[in-house]
């Protein structure tokens, strides 16, 4: 009744193709935008805004990355931790060795993180699926390997690097409240052009290439410069995202963080969030990082003379038996399941 | 058809092998500006091996390809022979089942679109031009093909007569100088290949495609083909038209048997 395409006259093509068609679903960004920017840090505590919704933003734009690459281009990614820690140290190295500006070298670390996503997104020309995602796993391994052992980019060998004091133009961002506005305003710029890519010429092709690969390549779609640039766009995604946790959430690079669980991690969000959609890259961001905070805080307050250790099992025992029914319930992801509430309310309250 | 015109593809002598099977042995075919030509045989005659080499999937072992009098390389990338203005259906269907009807043709475009990577990121400017224009290009296949009503479907969920449509119209989308079309008409019941026949004849006649097709409907062939190539066993046996195919007795031969054999 109220969410409805009826009444929407569209006259020209460029009216159809707009970002957000309908008024409702325009209302509700905007909506969404102002929470976002203006509700949450005036009321969030700084606990909230610095452990909470920092690293929920940054998984969403490392998820987001990976949903390009493994959602929309079809090619299995199992090594974005690894993108994301080549993202995080190069910026640090990059802004706290040679003073390069702090947006500049954000913007950087994505750049190292692209130019090695490119470079281990070349198998992609030659093999799919499972095989892929095994030479994934060894950009993992090898990204996480140098990055221990190669004494100049860490200067020692445990590969951790102090993120220093964050100034940009001399203004310093230090409370939560900065951090938050620096990591939402980034989130939100990527955002948007992820979705102008996706819904263009760029996207169509990653979708053609994702379902029928030698179909596209036989209509005029060069695999070789769609793939990479996928893996490049993706891999550029999370190493905005590895450089931005660091400098706000961890203020430390250190491998441990990028681990070969994380990848996994970012694979289950888009998993479960929905592939190939770019809000179900932050639905699934937001249920791997807020939902377990959540069981945690249910259960201390239900389970409060029980010992830790079995407050932490059982805390694993329901997050993963939710991961199971949502996946149950809807096989194609939690962005699904808000297209099919959508379509029902098209017709609600008369669904003849 | 005017025999005396330059053809605007020309294969000589291709031959393939698939371990040990020739798939192809020394085939050579022409196709001619503004005609509609059918390749028919038995299966496993190497029809759709053909058009793998013509498109570029395939690299034959021996031959010369001539696409508009030039000769173009053997080995050459699918995409890159797109790129030459040759467009091609599929004989299992092979659309992109994710994307909307609209998606799929617009991908037929994608040899059309030059907006940058940036620009498509703003979605400003020349991308957001080159969208517009394009869709316009779409929605005048999909009226072409009448396919009006699911046009925001995705086309995984389309029955199977509409899916064929579909990736007729991603095909003319990338406006061909020549389509190629494999087997268009499977497993359609007759109203479904009269619309296709319909639609195949209007692209000939009005908007001058150039068009090679593969299909089992004899019928159809007869009908709507100018002149007809005959495979068995990877050779060619027979050429000419649907009159003298009728008539040509290794044609019988290839699809009846010898008599007592």
């Amino acid at each position: 009744m109220f969410y409805r395409e009826c009444g929407v006259l569209k006259e020209t093509y460029a009216k159809d193709m707009a970002i957000f068609p309908i008024p409702l679903d325009r209302w509700g960004l905007g909506v969404m935008l102002v929470l976002a920017f203006v509700v949450i840090p005036f009321t969030a505590s700084d606990y909230w805004l610095s452990s909470i919704m920092l690293p929920f933003y940054c998984f969403s734009l490392a998820a987001l990355g990976l949903n390009f690459l493994t959602g929309y281009a079809g090619q299995v990614s199992i090594g974005h931790a690894a993108f994301m820690a080549v993202g995080a140290y190069s910026s640090l190295i990059l802004y706290g060795r040679y003073g390069v500006p702090l947006p500049l070298s954000i913007f950087g670390g994505g750049i190292f993180a692209s130019a090695a996503g490119t470079i281990f997104g070349i198998p992609s020309l030659r093999i799919k699926g499972f095989y892929l995602a095994v030479s994934t796993l060894a950009a993992q391994f090898i990204i996480e390997w140098v990055l221990t052992h190669w004494q100049w980019v860490s200067g020692g060998v445990f590969g951790t690097i102090d993120a220093p004091d964050m100034y940009i133009f001399g203004w310093i961002i230090d409370t939560p409240v900065k951090k938050y506005y620096l990591v939402l305003c980034v989130l939100t710029l990527l955002t948007v052009f992820g979705k102008n890519l996706v819904r263009g010429q760029l996207g169509r092709n990653w979708t053609a290439i994702r379902d029928m690969d030698v179909a596209a390549e036989i209509i005029g779609v060069s695999l070789f410069r769609n793939k990479l640039i996928a893996f490049a766009v993706s891999s550029f995604y999370a190493g905005v995202a590895g450089s931005l946790i660091t400098f706000t959430y961890y203020l430390a690079a250190n491998i441990e963080e990028f681990n070969l669980f994380l990848s996994f991690h970012l694979l289950g969000m888009i998993i479960i969030g929905g592939m190939g959609t770019v809000l179900g890259s932050f639905f699934g961001a937001g249920f791997m990082t807020l939902l377990p905070i959540f069981i945690n805080q249910t259960l201390l307050t239900i389970m409060e003379r029980v010992p830790s250790d079995i407050r932490a099992n059982s805390e694993a025992i329901v997050f993963g038996g939710l991961i199971v029914f949502f996946l149950i319930v809807e096989p194609y992801g939690m962005a699904r399941l808000w297209q099919t509430i959508k379509e029902k309310m098209r017709l609600w309250p008369f669904p003849y | 058809m005017n025999q005396e015109t330059e053809p605007l593809l020309r294969v000589e002598e291709i031959s393939i092998t698939f371990g040990g099977l020739k798939a192809l042995n020394g085939v050579s075919l022409e196709v001619y500006p503004g005609e509609v030509m059918a390749i028919i045989g038995p299966n496993g005659a190497g029809k759709t091996t053909m058009l793998n080499v013509i498109n570029g999937v395939y690299t034959p072992d021996e031959g010369r390809i001539f696409f508009e009098g030039r000769e173009r390389p053997l080995k050459m990338k699918p995409h890159h022979v797109a790129a030459m203005g040759i467009s091609r259906t599929f004989q299992n269907l092979a659309l992109f089942r994710g994307m909307t009807t609209l998606g799929n043709i617009l991908v037929g475009r994608s040899q059309k679109m030059h907006s940058n990577f940036f620009s498509q990121g703003i979605y400003w400017g020349l991308s957001e031009k080159e969208e517009v224009e394009h869709r316009e290009a779409v929605e005048w296949i999909i009226d072409f093909l009448e396919i009006e009503n699911i046009r925001k479907q995705p086309a995984g969920m389309l029955p199977y007569g509409l899916q064929k449509r579909v990736e007729l119209g991603r095909a003319l989308a990338a406006e061909p100088k020549l389509l190629l079309l494999d087997e268009p008409m499977a497993g359609m019941n007759l109203e479904e290949k009269e619309d296709i026949a319909r639609f195949v004849l209007d692209a000939n006649e009005e908007l001058n495609y150039t068009i090679a097709l593969i299909e089992h409907d004899m019928g159809v062939v007869m009908d709507i083909c100018d002149r007809i190539v005959v495979l068995d066993f990877g050779n060619k046996i027979a050429e000419g038209t649907p009159e003298e195919i009728k008539k040509n007795p290794k044609v019988i031969q290839a699809y009846l048997g010898t008599a007592g054999g």
